[in-house]
């Protein structure tokens, strides 16, 4: 018995045969649905909401910019302490049992946040003498010079940033004017971090910041796996996506921006993430992949899985759905037949 | 003027050909009027069966609206109003399609449409649904615009934590375009494709409980001037008057 022949088997069909025209009803079907999918269009056309930029970004939330970007400096942003496939860190490296794919496929996208969002976007700034002079002086320092320096930078904008998400009285260390964008920290000991993190503002709102994000040895660039990372490590993307109803807690992973029914079909992924154990869980993703691989290897499997293939017959649905057949085979029988 | 010479009225067909050898077997499997049949079993009437041929009509609508957008560039959608109108039928046959895919499944799963040898039938079918989500999902993070953003930035964490981000960067919009206009959907429509010749070979799922009543049904006695069945009876009319079907 071949593997693929479910215990059930159905003798060929000996019964009346009615004429039908599979092209005609495929031509149709195509029109309807084209009509039905014109219709939608018309009434409700199709999201889409602009893409943020960096330049946006150090704009619109000038101190949210200044602190992220002093995380990527001082690597302690989410990016930086990632894991693979972006660096050797361990932040969001997660496992199951005895499983690490995440660490087992190694750091196929290596990002220094350092190098790759601040120091490198800086270099690209010309005729300015005391941004070289920083630079040179940053460079040349040792690690722990440079670690000293950017956490004497961060400290300051961490509380700022801490007070204003908590609604307190901002630190007056920080001065933050709304309408030039402009950030003044007053840190000492940051040697010349502040004199390059004022370059780096300057830089983003200038749109520099983008454009060099996405520079690498090649003319033409289709990755963006940089600048998303750097906005990622920020609050715009978030802010906007809370307003749209996309977070994960409020099921975003299914929704888009606007009424729009976004993608339903991944209601049973999304349900894991919120239901514990992988609600709290530093390993969720990987958790909820788990479940949903075995699930989906079930999905296939249905027809060889003992109880679920037996549901159908247990449950009459198919008297619905062959009804006309059942009420002619009484007829031609002449008596009932369930 | 030259000859063309030409083979031997008696000659053998050359049994040793690859391409014959094909030929024999496709027609084997699928006769022409299995494979393009006029006509159903009666037990083919419910509007149940009208979501499979559903499936591949809105399969064939997110198809064509694609590849009109695919024409123009992946930016051109953005800043023009034809673009976003033919971006609206691309995003609404995708809805549709994954609408009526899953009322099919539904109804499959109901009729235990796996008898009879009909579990590649099934499986054929769930792998198409399967393989679909990925293809939405890069069709999502391709659109450059804040949901592609937002997605992909979020996405990318769950594909990293089980190591596929390392070769599949939701983040790399060259890349993931590339899978949603051109891998995914070949991947789609061959697995639809087989999931339709299976179907056309093995014949629609009969109702349970069918052999019962084989007997008294091929009592009736049919039509002559009816379609012929793929399995040489003859066809008429369904005595309700209704019938539907297709390559579900």
């Amino acid at each position: 018995m071949s593997i693929w022949r479910t215990e059930e088997n159905t003798p060929p069909w000996k019964g009346r045969y009615a004429p039908y025209d599979l092209v005609k009803e495929l031509c149709i079907a195509v029109v309807v649905i084209g009509l039905l999918a014109v219709l939608l269009t018309v009434l409700l056309s199709s999201p889409d909401d602009k893409p943020s930029t960096i330049a946006q970004w150090s704009h619109e939330l000038p101190a949210d910019f200044a602190t992220t970007a002093a995380k990527e400096l001082d690597e302690t942003s989410p990016t930086a302490e990632y894991g693979p496939p972006y660096n050797h860190s361990s932040g969001s490296v997660q496992h199951f049992l005895f499983l690490h794919p995440q660490r087992w496929f190694g750091v196929s996208h290596p990002i220094n946040t350092a190098d790759d969002f601040v120091i490198k976007p800086l270099e690209t700034i010309p005729n300015n003498p005391a941004l070289q002079k920083a630079l040179a002086e940053y460079k040349a320092a040792p690690e722990k010079q440079k670690k000293e320096w950017s956490e004497a930078y961060a400290k300051p904008l961490e509380a700022y940033s801490e007070a204003v998400e908590e609604k307190k009285t901002p630190p007056t260390t920080v001065a933050v004017d709304q309408s030039t964008g402009t950030v003044t920290v007053k840190a000492s000991g940051a040697g010349p971090v502040p004199t390059m993190m004022a370059s780096l503002q300057g830089l983003a709102q200038s749109g520099g910041v983008d454009g060099s994000l996405l520079t690498s040895n090649q003319f033409f660039q289709t990755d963006y796996t940089k600048p998303l990372l750097f906005m990622a490590d920020g609050g715009l993307l978030a802010e906007r996506a809370e307003a749209q109803h996309l977070l994960g807690k409020q099921w975003g992973l299914m929704n888009e921006t606007g009424s729009y029914p976004g993608q339903p079909w991944l209601w049973l992924y999304a349900l894991w993430y919120q239901v514990e154990p992988m609600k709290s869980s530093p390993n969720a993703d990987i958790q909820v992949l788990l479940i949903m691989g075995l699930l989906s290897l079930a999905f296939i499997c249905i027809p060889f899985i003992p109880v679920i293939n037996r549901i159908p017959r247990w449950i009459p649905i198919y008297k619905l759905i062959w009804r006309e057949h059942y009420r002619a085979g009484e007829s031609a029988a002449g008596g009932s037949t369930s | 003027m030259s000859s063309v010479a030409s083979p031997p009225p008696d000659s053998p067909a050359p049994s040793k050909s690859w391409t014959v050898k094909v030929r024999e077997k496709g027609v084997e499997a699928l006769p022409p009027e299995r494979l393009l049949p006029d006509g159903q079993p009666t037990y083919v009437a419910s509007w149940i069966y009208v979501f499979g041929v559903a499936s591949i009509a809105s399969l064939i609508v997110i198809i064509l609206s694609g590849s009109i957008i695919a024409l123009k560039g992946p930016a051109w959608w953005h800043y023009t109003g034809v673009g976003h109108f033919f971006n609206s039928i691309h995003m609404w046959s995708v809805e549709l399609f994954f609408f009526v895919m899953v009322v099919h499944l539904w109804g499959k799963y109901w009729m235990a449409s796996w008898r009879g040898g009909r579990g590649r039938v099934w499986i054929t079918g769930a792998i198409t649904f399967l393989v679909a989500v990925p293809a939405a999902l890069t069709g999502y993070v391709s659109q450059q615009n804040f949901d592609a953003q937002w997605i992909s930035t979020q996405a990318k964490d769950a594909m990293n934590s089980v190591g596929v981000g390392a070769f599949f960067n939701l983040t790399n919009f060259g890349q993931m375009y590339s899978y949603h206009i051109l891998l995914l959907p070949i991947a789609v429509v061959l697995l639809v494709s087989a999931h339709v010749l299976l179907v056309r070979r093995n014949g629609v799922v009969p109702p349970f409980e069918v052999q019962e009543r084989v007997a008294a049904l091929a009592g009736a006695k049919t039509d002559g001037s009816a379609p012929a069945s793929p399995d040489g009876a003859t066809a008429a009319e369904d005595s309700s008057g209704s019938h539907a079907g297709g390559p579900s």
